[in-house]
């Protein structure tokens, strides 16, 4: 029965639609396994057996009814900052530790009606904000490759409970990086989609221009399959596109011919570890192979990425976290008035990251501050955004690096910015709304360890092109197999 | 040690955010360092760059103004910190209790 666990996510729908086995057989030994395995991960803040077990029910009878949901059965992570009805929901902060949802966010009711088992919430930094999951409130999550290392963030559960073989796909959210920084960290898929493509209503906002949900799954194809599930309109969030979305999870691409790929001449490997530069260079040279034509490209802003980031995140995570003072619901921790209650109340249930942000971004805001932070760092960005757009003139993709380092240990960077760059990578991309994904690429030894740690290599596209970058992607693992190649992890995923 | 380019104290006000001295003293050298990295942007030459607010171009998206079902009161009331009734109870903002 735990067979059926290591399974892609079409094969198990596959296995519910022609009554091979039932999803509350699935939901069982799902259940199961979280329960042995989680205990040395700590992806989970919370696991929903009931709400797994309803859900199975209600999937087998929509089976027996004849239907066939195009993810019957299949074990779902969700991070824990996405609103799912009567689960805690907690942005692994100690302001929402006992919130419970009142409602669904639409990808969450999304992948209900497409007959997904939900197994729990997974652990992030606290309201993501952090490259590590070591912001986290509530609970600590480890590297299933080396329980002695950072699973990265902010999506660190999510990407932990598929790297462990604990759900078949999760859910993450992305901001700056925070669904392919992990990703590239347990050896898994992580994808970000267009920002506008996927509905956020139900998503815990951090940075609105920002923020988009994605899926982290074992393979491209059940990563697209999930994508096509998730996206499109939505009335609830105005910044949802209204454009067809092209089926993609059936016919991905199995070669590069005809694709120019750039590669960033600022983002030079020479920066990089050996063993690690190594990595990348075999896969700029796979990608070649493959059919690819390989073309420098320039990305002259790009080098402000980070310091554009931190700016305009924190600046809408200032205004978006104000929501929580208090009164309506969350923490509150009772004064004399009410300017002492929204003081204290926030100085309790807020980490020390989050405290860093909402204070860089007040100031950012801040009268006599805002021209030379704030709208500098808009302007910025349509710096950042129109050097890609002539980057893609030459160019069809662009391959760098996920991150410059496989995972770290725990508490190997105290100081915040060092921190802040490991999404150096990442965040030029993000702030451009592209869409990109990481897919395992090979694994180093790092200095300090002893067991191969897998990297990532990110792809991004134009706007809208997800049907390019998922057929590319697929190629490219089809062609590798990188994730069959590295060692087991220490705690085992999907063979 | 405290940064010149940024008021911990100040800006904690600002943010409704009560913190120690220690804090202060702590968030003032991070944050200072961050401010740094930040300065590195006035090196870009942007004058004349315009501001994007949103990637997407978007326009601005109303509805009919028709009732809709929302979520219902004891549902919502159920995650207030305090409630009385059918109300969320909050400190008192006027003079009097």
């Amino acid at each position: 029965m735990a067979g059926i666990l290591d399974l892609s996510a079409r094969e198990i729908a596959k296995a519910v639609h022609e009554r091979s086995v039932s999803a509350s057989e699935i939901a069982e030994a799902a259940l199961a396994r979280v329960r042995e395995r989680d205990p040395h991960v700590g992806a989970y803040l919370s696991v929903t057996e009931e709400l797994a077990r309803e859900q199975a029910r209600r999937v087998d009878e929509r089976i027996a009814a004849g239907e066939r949901p195009a993810l019957a059965g299949v074990p779902t992570a969700l991070k824990d900052n996405l609103c799912v009805t009567g689960t805690r929901t907690t942005c692994a902060s100690k302001i929402l530790e006992n919130w419970i949802a009142p409602y669904d966010a639409t990808a969450v009711r999304k992948l209900l009606d497409a007959g997904i088992l939900p197994l729990g919430k997974t652990n992030l930094d606290e309201f993501a904000m952090g490259s590590s999951c070591e912001n986290s409130a509530l609970g600590v999550t480890r590297n299933p490759w080396d329980l002695g290392r950072v699973p990265g963030g902010s999506s660190g559960g999510s990407v932990a409970s598929v790297a462990s073989g604990t759900a078949t796909f999760a859910l993450g959210s992305d901001t700056g990086g925070s669904i392919r920084e992990p990703a590239a960290f347990c050896g898994v898929v992580g994808f970000k989609p267009t920002y506008g493509r996927i509905s956020r209503y139900g998503l815990i906002a951090f940075a609105s221009s920002l923020d988009q949900i994605g899926p982290i799954a074992n393979s491209v194809a059940d990563a697209a399959l999930v994508y096509e599930t998730l996206a499109g309109f939505d009335p609830y969030d105005a910044t949802t596109v209204e454009r067809e979305v092209e089926t993609v999870s059936g016919n991905l691409r199995e070669d590069l011919r005809g694709v120019r790929v750039g590669i960033v001449k600022e983002f030079a490997l020479d920066a990089l570890d050996p063993a690690v530069r190594e990595v990348y260079a075999q896969a700029y040279r796979d990608l070649e192979r493959l059919g690819a034509e390989l073309v420098e490209v320039e990305l002259p802003t790009a080098d402000y990425g980070v310091a554009t980031y931190y700016l305009i995140a924190p600046a809408e995570c200032s205004s978006n976290l104000a929501r929580f003072d208090g009164m309506r619901y969350g923490l509150r921790v009772e004064k004399a008035d009410v300017a002492s209650t929204y003081e204290a109340t926030r100085a309790a249930g807020f980490g020390d990251e989050v405290k860093r942000r909402i204070l860089i971004g007040t100031h950012a805001l801040s009268s006599g501050y805002y021209d030379a932070y704030y709208v500098k760092a808009q302007k910025a960005r349509t710096a950042i955004a129109d050097d890609f757009k002539r980057a893609f003139a030459r160019c069809d993709l662009i391959a760098s690096p996920a991150a410059s380092t496989p995972a770290f240990t725990f508490n190997a960077k105290s100081d915040p910015v060092a921190m802040y760059l490991m999404d150096y990578y990442t965040i030029p991309v993000s702030l451009a709304g592209l869409p990109a994904l990481s897919v395992p690429c090979g694994a180093v030894v790092p200095e300090d360890g002893t067991r191969p740690m897998p990297l990532g290599l990110q792809l991004a596209a134009p706007l809208f092109s997800e049907r390019l970058l998922l057929g590319a992607a697929h190629a490219y693992e089809r062609a590798t197999q990188h994730a069959l190649k590295l060692p087991r992890p220490q705690i085992a995923k999907a063979p | 040690m405290a940064s010149a380019d940024i008021d911990v104290e100040y800006v904690a006000k600002l943010a409704r955010l009560a913190l120690t001295p220690a804090e202060v003293e702590r968030f003032g050298a991070q944050l200072g360092a961050l401010l740094d990295h930040v300065k590195a942007l006035e090196a870009l030459p942007v004058a004349d760059v315009a501001a994007t607010a949103a990637v997407i171009p978007g326009e601005g998206v109303g509805r009919d103004d028709v009732e809709r079902p929302s979520l219902d009161r004891e549902t919502v009331l159920r995650g207030a910190p305090q409630r009385q009734g059918a109300y969320f109870r909050v400190p008192s903002i006027l003079g009097e209790a």
